[in-house]
């Protein structure tokens, strides 16, 4: 590689805040090396892993730095029966993992709402999903994983094994090192269809009311609200209510249960020259999509991308935001705080940004990891235009409700807020930066989120 | 590192007492800003400036800068870089007005305040170039002036060595491009200062807020030239191609 490579300008799937690196490939044998030489061509600036880009914010770019893609090789991946896991490295897709999986009666522990992230992003990120209150995060899951030190030797690290590591290394942004393989825990499953009870709620309380009384008797929940909804309206929503479907559920004579078909039905063109998102668009989406669902059904069959992934079907749906990119915000405040969430709802409603995709969900336990973010409460996930008129003014007012409440915000969906905001959110950031000192005392794991927030000083 | 709303953690002023330079600081403040950096020649007015913007969560210091020392400037942009980290923002905004008949008097005093004005921008603004060039992103916004668009026996000096700026920061824009740095310039007309007390104002003159607010929304899009007030733009489409016997005629100040 030469001294004047290309660089190659990243965002994350916001499409905001753009920097540009070095980005260059590496299978596992020689990531060591690429690594190495990274720190000596623009060692100030250092090295970052990047998967697929589904981080929104900039977790996944390192201005003036490198940015280093492990690519995947689901060939290699090796599933064992007998302990229902499988090993596979860090730069294969759950998308490309699931296709393998799903036909074997098996299903990933935890999924987000895209399948389209990495297994090294999935533990960067400590990605949690609809089963959350049940199942706790990806990190949860994982039993054992190999990591790329900054000093170049590869770490074996598990929950007996390293622990302080392992647990800095789940949802550490990939600030500690370059995951290089994992092993983690699959979920038996005996159709590739899921169950779903579907109810619409007419406001915010009734939601939450029926979130918190019949949550513990599905393992996956998940409330999509109508965010342009004002007054007695606030907060309604579409909760659904699933599970996987057993052989019984299915309709006699069913061919092949476990078949499953995952495929992007059609693809967001390269130029939307201005949002298709805004309040117009949004206002209306809204009403039609609470309007569709059912007041009340069950035991609902769909699909597993129907359930799960229903964005994926649009590939590179973010482009329909346009030139300008969106932010996505998404909090926890912890229990006993619903007053809390009551007051960021009715100050994005009644401001009228308009957000796509409004989520309300409730966490589990949280797991020992001293950046992840899911712990005890609610957690409410939207994305807003930037070019949305007082969305700054907004968005840092709503991050100081939140913290005061004793809540925080997602690192992998953040884009916009303070090193502060950070410090107060995760009590456990010294911590989590004493282990990394350890592990990484010249700072070669840079990020501009790194950066931003002020998780590298 | 900005963030997804545009919003800089740190902003560097060169010309740390300029009116203009000061606006634009002001209007890019945010919850996000944590460091302003203004370098200047005369540091007691500087830390008057500083003294005005510090707040809560955000600090405001003093270097020095001498635009006649290009010597200085690469030291000078890595002291800021060690003083705040990333710097995401760059202001240059220093220039010497000066006198036109003054000038004609002193050719000596001229040629100082053209050294300022076009060498030491250049010279600061390459230092700043290779700092964002290294940093894989940030913003240099340039001050010029509509006075270099097209040269006027009234403030020729002047008007040149805004030309030249102007020119330059085109140039250094264009090799920043694909680095991840930008370069907007910014063309004011007549703005209502310091600089300009007691001069007679030309048509379509601003102030230094209202060209902070232009400055701030151009920053917002993708813009790589702006004219404060807009309007700007479409009167030199004229003037650029008037007869010079008919410009010369121009009361324009």
């Amino acid at each position: 590689m030469s001294a004047a490579d290309t660089f190659t300008r990243l965002t994350g799937w916001g499409r905001t805040a753009p920097s540009s690196a070095r980005l260059v490939s590496a299978e596992r044998e020689d990531i060591a090396a690429v690594v190495a030489e990274a720190a000596g061509h623009q060692g100030e600036r250092g090295a970052i892993a990047r998967g697929l880009g589904r981080s929104y914010g900039d977790a996944a770019q390192n201005g003036g730095g490198t940015v280093v893609r492990l690519n995947g090789d689901l060939d290699a991946a090796v599933i064992d029966d007998s302990r229902a896991e499988v090993t596979v490295g860090a730069g294969v897709s759950l998308d490309e993992l699931l296709r393998v999986l799903v036909p074997r009666g098996y299903f990933v522990p935890v999924t987000p709402g895209t399948r389209f992230v990495t297994v090294g992003g999935a533990i960067a990120s400590d990605i949690h999903g609809k089963n959350h209150h049940v199942e706790g995060s990806f990190g949860n899951h994982v039993r054992r994983m190999s990591i790329l030190l900054a000093d170049g030797s590869v770490a074996t690290l598990s929950p007996a094994d390293q622990p302080e590591l392992f647990w800095a290394t789940i949802g550490g942004m990939g600030l500690t090192g370059i995951v290089l393989e994992a092993t983690f825990g699959l979920l038996p499953i005996q159709s590739s269809r899921c169950l779903v009870d579907t109810t619409r709620a007419n406001d915010l309380d009734e939601v939450i009311g029926l979130m918190a009384e019949s949550d513990d008797r599905y393992r996956y929940s998940v409330a999509w609200i109508d965010l342009m909804a004002t007054g007695r309206h606030l907060g309604r929503s579409v909760l659904t209510h699933g599970d996987h479907a057993g052989l019984d559920d299915l309709p006699p004579g069913t061919a092949d249960p476990l078949h499953y078909d995952a495929d992007v039905v059609i693809s967001a063109p390269p130029v939307f020259p201005i949002s298709a998102v805004n309040r117009a668009t949004i206002r209306m989406f809204n009403e039609m999509w609470f309007r569709k669902a059912p007041r009340s059904r069950v035991a609902e069959l769909q699909r597993i991308p129907q359930y799960f992934h229903p964005l994926d079907m649009i590939g590179s749906w973010n482009r329909a935001y346009g030139p300008h990119g969106f932010v996505q915000y998404q909090i926890l405040v912890p229990f006993g705080e619903e007053s809390t969430l009551r007051t960021v709802i009715e100050r994005l409603a009644t401001s009228g940004a308009p957000s796509f995709v409004t989520v309300l969900k409730r966490f589990g336990a949280a797991n020992p990891a001293p950046l992840s973010f899911p712990a005890p409460g609610w957690t409410l996930a939207l994305d807003i235009p930037t070019r949305t008129a007082g969305l700054s003014g907004l968005l840092h007012e709503l991050d100081h409700v939140v913290l005061d409440a004793g809540g925080r915000h997602y690192l992998a969906k953040d884009s916009h807020t303070t090193p502060d905001a950070i410090r107060r959110g995760y009590p456990r950031l010294a911590e989590w930066q004493a282990i990394r000192d350890q592990v990484d005392p010249k700072g070669l794991w840079q990020s501009d989120l790194g950066r931003r927030l002020g998780l590298l000083d | 590192m900005q963030n997804s709303l545009g919003e800089p953690q740190s902003i560097l002023v060169l010309g740390g007492t300029s009116e203009i330079g000061l606006a634009i600081a002001r209007a890019l403040d945010s919850p996000s800003l944590r460091h302003i950096v203004l370098a200047c020649r005369d540091l007691v007015q500087g830390e008057a400036a500083a003294a005005s913007l510090r707040r809560d969560g955000l600090t405001a210091e003093v270097v020095a800068f001498d635009a006649a020392r290009p010597d200085t400037h690469t030291a000078l942009v890595d002291d800021v870089s060690g003083r705040v980290g990333d710097i995401d923002l760059v202001v240059l905004a220093f220039g010497v007005l000066g006198d036109q008949a003054q000038f004609e008097a002193d050719p000596v005093a001229a040629a100082s305040a053209v050294t300022v004005n076009y060498t030491g921008a250049v010279s600061v603004g390459l230092a700043v170039g290779n700092r964002l060039r290294q940093q894989g992103h940030g913003t240099l916004v340039v001050l010029s002036s509509v006075a270099g668009e097209r040269a006027r026996k009234a403030n020729f000096v002047y008007g040149s060595s805004k030309a030249g700026l102007d020119a330059f920061a085109q140039g250094l824009g264009d090799s920043l491009v694909g680095t991840g740095a930008r370069v907007l310039v910014v063309r004011p007309g007549f703005v209502h200062s310091r600089m300009t007390a007691g001069m007679k104002a030309a048509p379509l003159s601003t102030t230094p807020d209202a060209v902070a607010a232009v400055t701030a929304s151009a920053l917002r899009g993708r813009r790589r030239t702006v004219w404060a007030p807009g309007p700007l733009r479409y009167l030199f489409i004229v003037l650029r191609h008037l007869p010079g016997a008919v410009f010369r005629r121009l009361p324009l100040g």
